[in-house]
C-alpha cells in the first residue's frame, strides 16, 4: 500500500461524504480504481463487463457508505463489494461455476519439471504475447483459486484479510494459493521458456 | 528428514512465504542444493509470481477513470448516500 494512501484520513473523508459533501467520494475512491477493476476482471474476463461491474460496485459503495464499519479497511470493503457484484454476474451467466472446492482433498499439483530455467526478464512483459500468455493462464485457474490468487498476489492482501473477504478459513487460503501457484507454474513455465528468447548464450565466444 | 521431490513441491509456497518451521526449511534447502529439478521449479514459480503481479499484465482500459467518475457524478446527483429504498 503506497504511503500516501495510508496517510489519508479516510474515516474523516467518509464522514464528509455522509455529511453532505458528496463530491469527496470521488477523491475517496480514486486510489482503488485499479484494484476494484482488477478484481472484477479476474472473475469476468471481459473488459467491458469488468468495467461495468467496477462502476456498479463503486455506486453501491456510495449508496451504502453508512454501512461501512471502520474495523475493516475501506479498500477491503470495496473489494468485497466488487467481488459480490462479479460473482453475481458470473452465476447468472454460468450457474454452478462458483461451486465450492474441496480443500482437504488429496491430490497435489505436479509442477512442470524443467531444468535450466532461466529468469524470464521483466522486459519480456513489454511484449503483448507474454502478457496474453499470463492473462490466459490466470483465467484458466478454477474460480475459487483465482479469487485467492488475485487477492494475495495482485492485491497484496494478507492471509487473514483474504480469508475474511472470501469467507473461508486461513488454511483454505493457504492451500488454494499453493495450488494456484503450482498450476500457474505448470502452465506458464514451459510456455514462457519457449516464448522468451535466450538472451545470454552459454558460450558467447562461439 | 530426507525429502523427496514430491514433498519439496508441497513446501514451495511455504518456502516462498517463509512460513516453514526452521527444521523443514533446512530440509528443503538441503534437497534444493543437489536437485536441479526442484531448484528450477522453485525459481520458475517465484519468477512467475513476480511477472503476474506486474502492473503491465493488467492495464486499466483507456478512459476508465473518466467514465467511472462521470457515472458516479450522475449517481450522486440522483441519490444522496443511503436512501431508504436502496439495498445491497
Amino acid at each position: 500500500m503506497p504511503p500516501q494512501i495510508e496517510a489519508r484520513d479516510e474515516t474523516a473523508m467518509i464522514e464528509r461524504v455522509l455529511g453532505g459533501q458528496t463530491e469527496t467520494f470521488h477523491e475517496l475512491i480514486r486510489p482503488y480504481e485499479r484494484s476494484v477493476y482488477l478484481m472484477a476482471l479476474s472473475l469476468l474476463h471481459n473488459e467491458a463487463e469488468a468495467e461495468d461491474a467496477a462502476q456498479e460496485a463503486f455506486i453501491k459503495a456510495y449508496r451504502h457508505l453508512s454501512k461501512f464499519r471502520s474495523e475493516s479497511r475501506f479498500s477491503t470493503w470495496l473489494i468485497s463489494i466488487v467481488l459480490n457484484e462479479a460473482r453475481g454476474r458470473l452465476r447468472r451467466k454460468q450457474p454452478g461455476l462458483t461451486d465450492s472446492i474441496d480443500d482437504t482433498a488429496e491430490g497435489s499439483v505436479t509442477p512442470a519439471q524443467l531444468t535450466d530455467w532461466r529468469e524470464i526478464p521483466s522486459e519480456s512483459l513489454e511484449r503483448q504475447e507474454i502478457r496474453t500468455l499470463i492473462r490466459r493462464a490466470l483465467s484458466e485457474l478454477p474460480v475459487a483459486y483465482r479469487e485467492v490468487f488475485v487477492l494475495r498476489e495482485l492485491e497484496e492482501r494478507n492471509v487473514q484479510e483474504t480469508a475474511e473477504t472470501l469467507g473461508i478459513t486461513s488454511a483454505s487460503v493457504k492451500m488454494r494459493l499453493h495450488r494456484a501457484r503450482l498450476m500457474l507454474q505448470k502452465q506458464l513455465a514451459p510456455q514462457l521458456k519457449s516464448a522468451v528468447p535466450v538472451s545470454r548464450r552459454r558460450f558467447p565466444w562461439f | 528428514m530426507v525429502l523427496n521431490c514430491r514433498h519439496v513441491w508441497d513446501y514451495i509456497s511455504g518456502y516462498l512465504d517463509n512460513t516453514l518451521d526452521a527444521q523443514t526449511r533446512a530440509d528443503v534447502e538441503k534437497h534444493l542444493e543437489h536437485c536441479e529439478i526442484c531448484s528450477a521449479v522453485l525459481d520458475s514459480t517465484r519468477n512467475i509470481l513476480i511477472l503476474t503481479a506486474d502492473d503491465r499484465v493488467f492495464e486499466l482500459p483507456v478512459g476508465f477513470s473518466e467514465r467511472l467518475h462521470a457515472r458516479l457524478t450522475q449517481a450522486i446527483a440522483e441519490t444522496p448516500p443511503d436512501e431508504p429504498e436502496s439495498s445491497v
